[in-house]
């Protein structure tokens, strides 16, 4: 694992996102795959999200009465923008986009875009199902929000940096993963909630009819949900350079060792919809508050005094 | 030169999204509209190549114009928020004050005489910059944070009509505690 990381030219930033884009379709292929599972006999699910999308995109869209078009589409179309920009600051092995200083800070400004984004998706429609959607996640977000943050806040005071290529480098010895699990399952939690999955799904949930995405249809259907699937990605990649040691590993290059981890991870987060209930958002704004926000503030202490003691 | 241009460009940006704030007629968009204010802002900081601040700009603006929709759309009246509305109200004197502080400081900012650059900018800019701006007074400064967040919690604590004997009988032995909304925790 070399120690610098070579920033590459911007037109590299299609190959990035076609990367983005295809582990995106697996992750959709992978639920698909889950799906047909979960329902018993039938097709094995692999075409799903293929038929989908074809679905959407020859689908009309659905107009309703006074809906604030401008900002609806900006919250639907938001999700993609938001994990193409936090996978800028993601070194692929030694290569990165956008070698930032303060590349943890820029995955937190761009995780919180998640706050705006997804209640203007529920609001724009004039519809009350999906305002009670969006106010579902500004709950959620209530609660997971500080945890994550104070959770990306112990790989960089271990590494004393904030850009992420150096917090990937400081994990040649021992990756963080190891010694600071709390801070990584609650990143996981937080990845999970900014995409709206799994457990924080009562937002689009079915006892509101689809919550956010209740008038959603056609194309900004497709583009919210593959939004989904690639913050998903994002997130995933993130916590490669963060926790998971970044490109380190035998054999393989180190941009190679990225990908295999990030598709690790990903599955992980796929494979666990099926696996947790739903966090309900009354209640889990008291997890959030008085477990995982607590944990995580001692997860930051035990690592500064183990920084302070090592130097 | 292309640095010039943006910059400039993200000025004009700031300025006519800080003005539509009051042109808009639905609380959502006037939000969101401050939110790209700031976020041009913010980025016209990173511009200038203090990065952690510009990156902070960016993330405390989007999550307060959020919290800040969510209040004004929750707590605005009879929910006239939910239905188009005016921005201003006094609008004569709002619009010669706006007008009037906006020339001021925009004349204050263009006519002063700003001193060249004499050495070259630090390696650690943020650390130069908090120490310009804060210097010997650090660690009042840092009291004053602490002292701050527990004026809140106190004030929160003294507005709160429901009191611990509410939630855990005369004896404070109830358990579970009574509260109107269940929690998440053992209850």
């Amino acid at each position: 694992m070399p120690d610098t990381v070579t920033t590459v030219p911007a037109g590299w930033a299609l190959g990035a996102a076609a990367i983005l884009g295809l582990l995106a379709a697996f992750a959709a292929v992978l639920d698909g795959v889950f799906t047909a599972r979960a329902a018993g006999a039938g097709p094995s699910g692999l075409t799903r999200p293929l038929g989908e999308m074809a679905r959407l995109m020859r689908q009309r869209r659905r107009t309703t009465v006074a809906a604030d078009t401008l900002l609806w589409r900006i919250g639907s179309s938001g999700l993609l923008f938001m994990a193409l920009m936090i996978v800028t600051v993601v070194p692929l092995g030694e290569w990165t986009l956008f070698d930032l200083d303060v590349g943890v800070m820029w995955f937190n400004a761009m995780d919180v875009l998640a706050w705006a984004f997804v209640w203007l998706t529920g609001w724009g429609a004039n519809s009350v199902h999906s305002l009670v959607g969006g106010y579902r996640f500004l709950a959620h977000g209530l609660a997971y929000e500080l945890p994550l943050m104070f959770a990306l806040v112990a790989p960089a005071v271990a590494a004393s940096s904030l850009n992420v290529g150096t917090v990937a480098a400081a994990q040649v010895d021992l990756w963080f993963v190891v010694w600071m699990p709390v801070a990584f399952l609650v990143y996981c939690t937080g990845v999970v909630a900014i995409a709206v999955w799994g457990p924080f799904t009562p937002a689009l949930g079915s006892d509101i009819a689809g919550g956010v995405t209740a008038e959603l249809s056609g194309v900004d259907r497709l583009v919210f949900q593959g939004g989904r699937y690639a913050l998903l990605v994002a997130g995933a990649a993130f916590a490669v350079p963060m926790f998971l040691g970044g490109g380190a590993g035998p054999l393989l290059p180190g941009w190679a060792w990225v990908l295999v981890k990030t598709v690790a991870l990903l599955a992980v987060f796929v494979w666990l919809r099926r696996r947790l209930p739903a966090f309900r958002p009354d209640l889990f704004m008291e997890v959030g508050w008085l477990v995982l926000l607590p944990a995580v503030l001692v997860q930051d202490l035990l690592v500064a005094v183990v920084v302070v003691w090592r130097t | 030169m292309i640095t010039h241009i943006s910059f400039w460009a993200l000025a004009v940006v700031a300025v006519l999204a800080g003005a539509a704030v009051f042109y808009v007629n639905s609380m959502a968009r006037a939000s969101y509209a401050l939110a790209v204010s700031f976020i041009a802002v913010g980025v016209q900081v990173l511009l200038l190549q203090q990065n952690y601040v510009g990156v902070v700009t960016i993330l405390m603006m989007v999550m307060e114009m959020a919290v800040m929709a969510v209040y004004m759309v929750m707590f605005m009246g009879m929910n006239p928020a939910l239905m188009p509305m005016s921005m201003v109200h006094d609008k004569r004197h709002a619009l010669a004050a706006a007008v009037g502080s906006f020339v001021l400081l925009a004349a204050g900012a263009v006519l002063i005489p700003w001193p060249a650059r004499r050495g070259r900018p630090p390696a650690g800019v943020t650390v130069a910059l908090g120490e310009e701006l804060m210097g010997p007074k650090m660690l009042v400064m840092g009291v004053v944070g602490a002292v701050m967040a527990a004026t809140i919690v106190a004030g929160v604590v003294l507005a709160a009509h429901r009191t611990r004997y509410d939630r855990f009988g005369d004896d404070l032995r109830r358990r579970p505690a009574k509260d109107p909304q269940p929690g998440g925790v053992g209850r």
